[in-house]
């Protein structure tokens, strides 16, 4: 039982660890505990242990990290969660871009002014997926295919992210799609796969092993340019070799998911400062860059004015698509 | 017979030291989280999950799936023993191994649930080594009517069965589905029925309805009714153990139907807790001795605990093979599986055989581990029935608490629990049944969701259910038992003047039922 001894070893380290030298004026005294804003199993919460993981192997921090699930409400469960915690810097929430998105279109007991954004820490990608045997072979045959029929788009949730892209697909390509939400991306794979639904704009992490088993594939990638090559995933190609939706006469030309880390609100600068400190240094790592490369998604950091900004912009969007749909709450 | 080679390599991963170690350690901590309430396998899969990053991934997947099984297994102990189910899926067992429990027999009770999902489990495995490739169609088949029409048929199973009143029944799943609709609604994306709380807008949590319903609400039946009631006089008889095992091969049919329909609602994905409703609505129906459910019937444990086993066996191939879990354990694997660098898909069956079939092969490895630990554990907690009720009450009330605490942190979530249990207390003194709700809060949203899809689909068209032969067949079958009992009553009351027709067993009448359903 070498590996038993090994965690208990670690364990342990992890507990004595108490020599680390003061890095910023603050430095967590208690267990620390990480809000994932989805189930267990799904993007948010595979992050969130990730990051334990890597803060946990490469000792970044003196203190333990449990991570808890707050999943409920699509996620609403943790952001409230952190709303009732002002003032508490041992709550760090990971969620995506609905934590500004979702208060605009429900009426959900939170904002994202509520909480203390730290970081964007990685970006996820949107493509168009369609059956392996359908018929079309780009973007362009399958938005005039789209026009004379009416196609089932699948997604996951209502009003948020995935329905977002899809509305906007219809103006750009001047159709109209029957939008049917599930309750995650991996169910709406399986959906398409079984031929129930037409389309899907799932990230590449949630459809990787659809497309290497060849039940579907992507049409178009919504990003200006292609995404870096990689490794091959069906025997001829890999992410670099999808075309962008643009490329392809689908004006759409960037649409991404962000992850991001929040603090509760009314927490010091020093606070802060700590934990944007601590997740450069857990992007800085090589699990990271591995984690990174597992799940497809884009390395990115955004923090501070930079952060602000994104969030500024992707809202005055989302409002846009939803002032036009009819979903505004407020 | 491809696939028997392969399990066999399988097996030459699965039984090495380490990991036959790794499976009782993954068992023993699985009974643990399975007994206490509110810990569940789900939550303790997900503790674990951190420590097995480091490991390799057969290894790391034995270690959860050991765990697993452990919990399964200690799941039905806390609802045999005080009324309390651990996981959604053991509820159904709690309508006859409780009463079992309670008159005495309580190492019978448990030695039964052990036997029976045993050999749940096992027929499950057996289906994923043989049919692997075909199961993975038949899921594939299933979109939302398809959804729709399974759950239909396990609420169609159940509505009319017990001895309350239909309508009764209908008002318990009407307030089960008005609970499963608080929250966020999948389909709208609105916030539903929070009634200006907060916190509601993540929903009610099963295990919260459950511990309130079943252990907080049967305590207060028990504080009025038996407040000098002894402890139950429990031999600690090892004979009993071998003895309830021995006698499972007598329920051979019942047994063979419960792993048939939870082997089916496991692939489908109904899911185990589905699964073990219906079988036990199911046996009720046709067992010789259905009348006799609810007052400790052995066929009324092996039914919902082979299905439940079984489903929650054949549920994990969905998961390696398609990348769905059928259960809420499977998708915290999944999980798993990513950050191990695997991907779960029909590829994984191509570029990970060590992985896929030493994983197998470690469910049949696993399960025998975790049967034998299991049943040398009943005799320990079949004396815990001895103690005496005055100091289990309050230990009773503890769990409850420190559980519904322990699903998210949450006050609110202990006030809920509480709220349930007068609710549950009420429902008992009204004679209102208990299993129709929480069959509504647990699968009530899924059904909602996948009717309100279909119907999405079709843009508002009943059509779609009879769209193709599977949901039609599905729904038919959902159907005809929903009308069963009302069509038996129908019959009763036909054939009324001729007395020698009131003695015919269950299975008579059920073809009578046939021939007159023919006449109408």
């Amino acid at each position: 039982m070498g590996r038993t001894s090994t965690l208990l070893l670690s364990a342990a380290a992890i507990v004595l660890a108490g020599t680390m030298p003061a890095l910023s004026a603050w430095q967590p005294q208690k267990p620390i505990e990480f809000v994932a804003t989805a189930g267990p199993g799904g993007g948010t919460d595979n992050l969130a242990r990730a990051v334990q993981n890597i803060i946990t192997k490469h000792k970044l921090v003196e203190q333990p990290i449990v991570v808890v699930n707050k999943g409920g409400g699509s996620g609403a469960e943790g952001y409230v969660y952190g709303k009732a915690s002002a003032g508490d810097p041992y709550k760090v929430i990971f969620g995506t871009s609905n934590a500004w998105q979702q208060p605009l279109v429900s009426k959900v007991a939170f904002n994202y002014t509520d909480l203390t954004a730290i970081a964007a820490m990685a970006q996820d990608e949107f493509l168009l997926w369609v059956k392996q045997d359908a018929p079309y072979k780009t973007a362009g045959d399958y938005l005039k295919a789209a026009a004379s029929g009416e196609f089932k788009m699948g997604g996951a949730q209502s009003k948020d992210t995935d329905e977002v892209l899809t509305r906007m697909i219809e103006k750009a390509g001047h159709i109209k799609l029957t939008y049917i939400p599930f309750k995650s991306g991996a169910e709406t794979a399986v959906q398409l796969a079984g031929g129930h639904l037409d389309s899907h704009v799932n990230n590449p992490s949630e459809s990787l092993g659809q497309w290497r088993g060849g039940t579907q594939r992507p049409l178009c990638v919504f990003s200006p340019k292609r995404l870096p090559q990689g490794a091959k995933v069906t025997a001829t190609e890999g992410w670099g070799d999808v075309p962008t939706c643009v490329e392809q006469g689908l004006d759409i030309k960037q649409y991404e998911q962000p992850r991001t880390v929040w603090l509760p609100g009314k927490v010091t600068p020093d606070q802060a400062a700590f934990y944007v400190d601590l997740m450069k240094k857990v992007q800085a790592t090589p699990d990271w860059k591995d984690y990174i490369e597992k799940t497809s998604q884009v390395d990115t950091f955004l923090t501070g004015a930079e952060l602000d900004k994104f969030i500024k912009e992707d809202l005055e969007h989302v409002k846009q698509v939803a002032g036009e749909q009819g979903w505004l709450v407020k | 017979m491809d696939n028997l080679g392969e399990l066999l390599h399988g097996f030459g991963i699965a039984i090495t030291l380490p990991h036959l170690a790794l499976m009782v350690i993954g068992v023993l901590l699985g009974i643990l989280v399975g007994v206490l309430p509110g810990l569940g396998a789900p939550n303790g899969v997900s503790l674990l999950l951190p420590l097995t990053f480091g490991m390799q991934p057969v290894s790391a997947i034995i270690l959860l799936s050991s765990m697993y099984w452990g919990a399964l297994f200690g799941g039905s102990v806390t609802s045999i023993l005080f009324n309390i189910p651990g996981e959604p899926s053991s509820v159904a067992t709690t309508f006859d191994g409780y009463p079992m429990a309670r008159d005495g027999r309580p190492t019978t009770a448990l030695a039964t649930a052990f036997g029976s999902a045993a050999f749940g489990a096992l027929i499950g495995v057996i289906l994923i080594t043989f049919l692997a490739s075909w199961v993975a169609q038949v899921a594939l088949a299933f979109g939302p009517a398809e959804y729709f029409a399974v759950y239909f048929l396990a609420f169609a199973s159940f509505v009319g069965m017990g001895g309350a009143a239909p309508i009764k029944t209908v008002v318990a799943l009407a307030i089960g589905f008005a609970i499963a609709a608080i929250g966020i609604d999948t389909v709208s994306g609105s916030v539903r029925l929070t009634m200006g709380v907060d916190e509601l807008v993540k929903g009610v949590n099963f295990v919260v309805a459950v511990m309130g319903l079943f252990g907080i609400g049967e305590l207060l039946v028990a504080v009025e009714e038996e407040f000098h009631a002894r402890a139950v006089s429990s031999k600690i008889e090892w004979r009993e153990v071998f003895r309830a095992v021995g006698r499972l091969p007598r329920h051979s049919v019942a047994l063979l139907r419960s792993a048939a329909i939870g082997c089916w609602m496991g692939i489908t994905p109904g899911g185990p807790t589905a699964a073990s409703f219906m079988s036990y609505g199911i046996a009720r129906r046709f067992s010789r001795r259905g009348r006799y459910f609810g007052t400790g019937e052995v066929e009324g444990i092996i039914s919902p605990e082979t299905a439940d086993h079984a489903a929650g066996t054949s549920a994990l191939l969905p998961m390696l093979s398609l990348g769905i879990p059928g259960s809420a354990t499977a998708a915290v694997m999944m999980g798993g599986l990513m950050i191990w660098g695997l991907n779960p898909g029909p590829m994984l069956f191509v570029d990970q055989k060590d992985f896929v079939w030493g994983m197998i092969a470690s469910m049949y490895v696993g399960n025998i581990v975790a049967v034998v630990l299991v049943l040398l554990t009943v005799p320990v907690f079949a004396a815990l029935m001895r103690i005496p009720f005055v100091i289990i009450a309050p230990l009773i009330v503890i769990i409850c608490v420190v559980g519904a605490y322990s699903v998210s942190n949450s006050y609110l979530d202990v006030v809920m629990m509480l709220g349930f249990g007068i609710v549950g207390y009420l429902f008992k003194k009204l004679f209102y049944p208990l299993a129709p709700l929480v069959l509504a809060i647990v699968i009530g949203d899924k059904a909602e969701d996948a009717f309100r899809q279909s119907m999405l689909m079709s843009k508002g068209s009943l059509g779609i259910f009879f769209a193709n032969k599977l949901v039609t067949c599905l729904i038919v079958a959902g159907i005809v038992l929903l009308l069963l009992p009302l069509v038996l009553q129908l019959a009763r009351l036909l054939r009324k003047p001729a007395p020698s027709i009131h003695e015919t067993t269950v299975q008579n009448t059920a073809r009578e039922t046939a021939r007159e359903k023919v006449i109408i």
